[in-house]
């Protein structure tokens, strides 16, 4: 971990994308990588509410974090609010999604509940506080952090999907085979590393 | 109190029948990130259990007072106070490993395992019991974890907890502590285990699971 806020945002933004991916660099968001990926649409869509939820988690836990929590001293209480934080803003984008966007609610509503206890949503809030990341940063990370899962969990799903009515040993059939598709892809994203450094 | 059957019954079951990892596919965001030095699995495993077992214990002993409707968020924050105890007590003790964890000690929060142990457990079982199902479900993941990270520390590094074990001065594999590893393992690792449950089905006519 080195002195953070020297990186351009947009750096950090590629980044997140491409070199630190979120599922295939930094193991986050693992459960629901492997349990909701064996339909394209369904996954692409799981992928699109997490990019969504985590833009707006890290913006709020940065502002609640750097003018709340480190005034008052509350730093050791993080995890903590950081939870409630995640979980309240997931109910609001819920409600106002419901309200004004009844169409995009029908088809992400069901991942937002879900969305709540994946762990890489909470992971980068844990990133941005580790790292320091300044606001502009800290938006372009979550931006970023978001569709790099989402790309990931999209090709995941779309390489099962094509392989659906293949022939497996058994006992490689379901999870197992899935890790081993997964490393095969991460070993395809060390190839963008040194591309930017971010640590 | 428990008979000393019904503990080994409940030991074998969340070790090996219904091992949170390998079977159900849980935990896995802490499995892979911390296994590439045995050590740190170590300190993750004991985090794991720690939280878990309290967790459970403490589900257990308010199983009566918590709402059902609001039972999630309450589990939540009684995990998340007993993960932040284990975070202050790992930093005060031990601030490298704590440093090289980085966020992954306050992911335990998240760690589906301790969520499931919850749910399926605690919330209607005597705390003795929730107890010990917390620190059985989280001894299966520390073995798997400790399992994963001496292959990779050994064949990335050559070492073990540290130690140079590479007598022989063989070339090490830098990709066993690069991230594609760590899903190739656990995928090798579920693939060999379910091979023997379905073996032991087609021998023994199936006992359970």
């Amino acid at each position: 971990m080195g002195s953070a806020p020297a990186i351009s945002p947009l750096v950090i933004f590629l980044a997140s994308i491409f070199t630190s991916n979120m599922v295939l660099a930094n193991f986050l968001g693992m459960c629901s990588f492997i349990s909701v990926s064996t339909e394209y649409k369904t996954a692409s869509g799981l992928g699109k509410a997490v990019a969504l939820v985590m833009v707006f988690t890290t913006i709020f836990n940065w502002l609640i974090y750097r003018f709340i929590m480190i005034p008052l001293g509350l730093d050791y209480l993080r995890y903590l609010i950081f939870i409630i934080v995640i979980a309240a803003t997931v109910q609001i984008i819920e409600m106002v999604m419901d309200r004004y966007l009844p169409d995009l609610h029908m088809k992400l509503g069901i991942f937002l509940p879900l969305i709540t206890v994946n762990c890489a949503i909470l992971g980068i809030s844990l990133f941005m506080v580790i790292r320091s990341y300044g606001f502009l940063q800290t938006v372009l990370f979550g931006l970023g952090s978001g569709l790099g899962w989402w790309l990931a969990i999209a090709a995941l799903a779309a390489i099962r999907e094509k392989m659906a009515g293949n022939q497996l040993p058994r006992g490689l059939d379901g999870p197992a085979i899935t890790f081993i598709i997964t490393g095969i892809m991460a070993l395809a994203f060390v190839g963008f590393s040194g591309i930017f450094v971010v640590m | 109190m428990m008979k000393k059957g019904e503990v080994k019954a409940l030991f074998r079951r969340n070790v090996w029948d219904e091992n949170q990892v390998l079977r159900q596919i849980l935990g896995i965001c802490s499995l892979l990130a911390v296994t590439n030095v045995l050590s740190n699995s170590l300190v993750m495993g004991a985090g794991l259990i720690f939280s878990v077992a309290l967790s459970s214990l403490t589900i257990s002993l308010l199983r009566d007072y918590i709402p059902h409707r609001v039972r999630m968020i309450v589990q939540t924050l009684i995990i998340a106070a007993w993960v932040i105890l284990f975070d202050i007590i790992i930093k005060a003790t031990l601030p490298d490993v704590s440093r090289a964890l980085g966020p992954y000690i306050g992911l335990i929060i998240t760690n589906c395992i301790i969520m499931g142990r919850a749910e399926a457990f605690a919330q209607m079982n005597p705390p003795v019991e929730s107890f010990l199902d917390g620190v059985f479900a989280g001894l299966g993941y520390t073995i798997v974890l400790v399992i994963i990270a001496f292959i990779r520390e050994l064949m990335g590094f050559g070492t073990i907890f540290g130690f140079d074990v590479n007598f022989l001065g063989l070339e090490t594999w830098t990709i066993m502590v690069m991230p594609p590893a760590a899903f190739f393992l656990v995928g090798v690792m579920i693939w060999i285990v379910n091979n023997i449950v379905a073996r032991k089905q087609a021998i023994g006519g199936g006992k359970n699971g």
